[in-house]
């Protein structure tokens, strides 16, 4: 089990990047294909909102993954103490 | 156990706790459920700034801020404790609520209505930030170790049951003052009708003492002086967050919204039900699935929280793309009339010219009857060009469908199916983080991979969902993939990284 969560820590920190590269893609490709006006302001906004909220969440996933392929969850705490 | 209270008090406790709660999801879903209704009397209809403030107000601003909410009144709670903070969120969000429904019409006041309701959501979304995990934990450090899944989940069915009666108010008042009546000044009521319940609800609150492992930590002098850095700054506790948020909140985030909005939204949108038929369909199911919060919070302290919650999430991997695809083949009226019409109204036929243009606009509409009892109007649009050339436009939309009375409790049951999902990751999910953190940055901790996972993940699900369907190539149900990817992504870390252990002590 220590092991899968270390290549998954691996899957996880790639993961992270693809998914917000994927996202700009999305994002130039159909505010591109708006329609000129309060449509493409709309489509620009939505692309906006949804990078600003997960490009943090993304880093948040690499972190997770890097802790998982350094250990950090190979065992859990079970004490406060051990937080 | 010394610091736990008796049965009577605790009963106490969940019933202010839980009511408050459920007040301030009923005041955060009323909004979301209206927004139709508030864009038209509050927003100007064509400019390009209406599209930015209304995509921010309605679609964004109140998610968007729960973790900043999560964040604020956490480190609030962790300092000076529990009880005045969530009072603190409540007076809050009902006073942000209540002035929602005063705000005069774009026509009244212009831009400064637009404005006004983006600042009153984004009050919303904060004190909602703060309320969840202040009740949660108040809840939690009140129970014994045996029961602590049993005694949070309460607090767990509070959300299902604000959106229950957010519903029920706003089907109530609008069949009470009719269409019209409704549209024009009646969608102000739900949100006035808020403040009642909020006074009755900070006069119960007042009268509950602090949670007595809070007052423990603070008689000892071990309250935490800097809560969000001991929260996020120590990688020993920020592991855990990064853990409760992708391996549980962001799993659940997604059940919980699809289940229960994106399943109305869907009925209304995309089957075009009838307004009431699907807003009935939700109701009936929720009243039925409530109560299993509470099963499978009490039963998650006999055989542990994670699998209950990991298999609700399986679950809806599995099943959803059937059941939706159910909800479109149940309500394919235009196939059904082909060999199943029982009969056909008189075209009401109606001629308008098109605003700003001289091309005309003729509609007919026919009421029709299936064999077994299901209704629905055929809407011919026909659009004539003055000029002469072009050829005329035609469209024909099935509207205001209302469905036979099998596929009605089939529906029904479609539903519960999915809230019992909803109860199965959100039952236990409370107690869960409450035991995954110390007492003494708890709030702060515990509320924000919440909010993330719930508010965030979850509270978008019905714009991405939507988002995914308009694109190119991409079929009505293509927008489940979002849902569906975020559990799977949730079910496979949850599975291997996640203890199945509860914490027996929470008082560290």
């Amino acid at each position: 089990m220590k092991t899968i969560k270390k290549l998954l820590g691996l899957v996880w920190m790639l993961l992270a990047p693809t998914s917000v590269i994927f996202m700009f893609q999305q994002a130039i490709e159909k505010t591109g294909l708006a329609a000129e006006g309060v449509a493409k302001t709309n489509t620009a906004l939505q692309w906006g909102i949804i990078l600003f909220i997960f490009i943090p969440i993304s880093v948040g996933l690499t972190i997770f993954g890097y802790y998982s392929l350094k250990g950090e969850y190979d065992a859990l705490p079970t004490k406060s103490e051990d937080i | 156990m010394s610091t736990t209270t008796n049965q009577n008090s605790i009963v106490k406790v969940i019933g202010a706790s839980s009511l408050g709660t459920l007040i301030e999801w009923y005041d955060f879903y009323i909004f979301g459920s209206l927004a139709t209704i508030i864009g038209r009397q509050l927003f100007p209809s064509d400019s390009g700034a209406s599209a930015l403030i209304n995509t921010l107000a309605i679609f964004a601003a109140g998610f968007i801020v729960r973790p900043f909410g999560a964040l604020v009144f956490g480190r609030l709670g962790d300092l000076i404790g529990r009880k005045h903070t969530f009072l603190l969120t409540l007076v809050l969000m009902g006073g942000s609520t209540f002035l929602i429904g005063l705000i005069p019409s774009y026509d009244s006041i212009g831009y400064a209505a637009p404005v006004l309701v983006l600042i009153l959501r984004l009050i919303q979304g904060l004190a909602l930030g703060g309320e969840y995990g202040g009740a949660a934990t108040y809840v939690a450090e009140h129970a014994p170790a045996n029961k602590r899944g049993f005694f949070t989940s309460w607090i767990q069915t509070t959300a299902t049951l604000g959106l229950f009666l957010s519903l029920g108010v706003i089907v109530l008042t609008k069949n009470t003052l009719g269409n019209e009546a409704f549209a024009s000044w009646g969608w102000r009521i739900p949100f006035l009708i808020s403040i009642l319940l909020v006074v009755v609800s900070i006069y119960i609150r007042m009268k509950m003492h602090e949670s007595p492992q809070f007052t423990k930590l603070k008689s000892e002098g071990k309250v935490s002086k800097n809560p969000l850095k001991d929260s996020f700054s120590k990688k020993g506790n920020f592991k855990m967050v990064l853990l409760a948020l992708f391996g549980a909140t962001m799993g659940q985030g997604v059940i919980w919204y699809t289940g229960q909005f994106y399943a109305q939204s869907f009925l209304e949108n995309t089957c075009k039900l009838d307004f009431n038929d699907s807003r009935y369909v939700l109701i009936i199911a929720i009243a039925f699935a409530t109560p299993f919060f509470v099963v499978f919070g009490s039963w998650s302290d006999k055989v542990g929280r994670k699998w209950i919650m990991l298999t609700g999430m399986l679950l809806g991997i599995i099943f959803y793309r059937p059941i939706y695809q159910n909800f479109l083949d149940s309500t394919n009226y235009v196939e059904f009339q082909k060999t199943e019409l029982k009969s056909a109204s008189t075209p009401v036929v109606k001629r308008e010219l098109v605003k700003n243009s001289k091309d005309s606009l003729i509609t007919i509409t026919i009421a029709k009857t299936l064999n077994d009892g299901a209704t629905f109007n055929e809407v011919k649009t026909v659009k004539v060009f003055a000029d002469n050339s072009k050829a005329p436009e035609e469209t024909v939309a099935l509207l205001d469908k209302k469905l036979s009375d099998g596929t009605f409790w089939k529906f029904v049951g479609l539903v519960f199916f999915q809230i019992l999902l909803v109860t199965m990751v959100y039952g236990p999910i409370a107690a869960f983080l409450v035991e995954l953190f110390p007492t003494k940055i708890r709030y702060t901790s515990m509320s924000l991979p919440y909010h993330i996972g719930n508010g965030v993940f979850g509270g978008l699900v019905p714009f991405i969902a939507t988002l995914v369907v308009s694109f190119p190539g991409s079929t009505p149900l293509s927008g489940l993939w979002y849902p569906i990817g975020i559990a799977a992504l949730s079910f496979i870390i949850g599975a291997i990284y996640l203890s199945n252990k509860r914490d027996e002590n929470v008082e560290d």
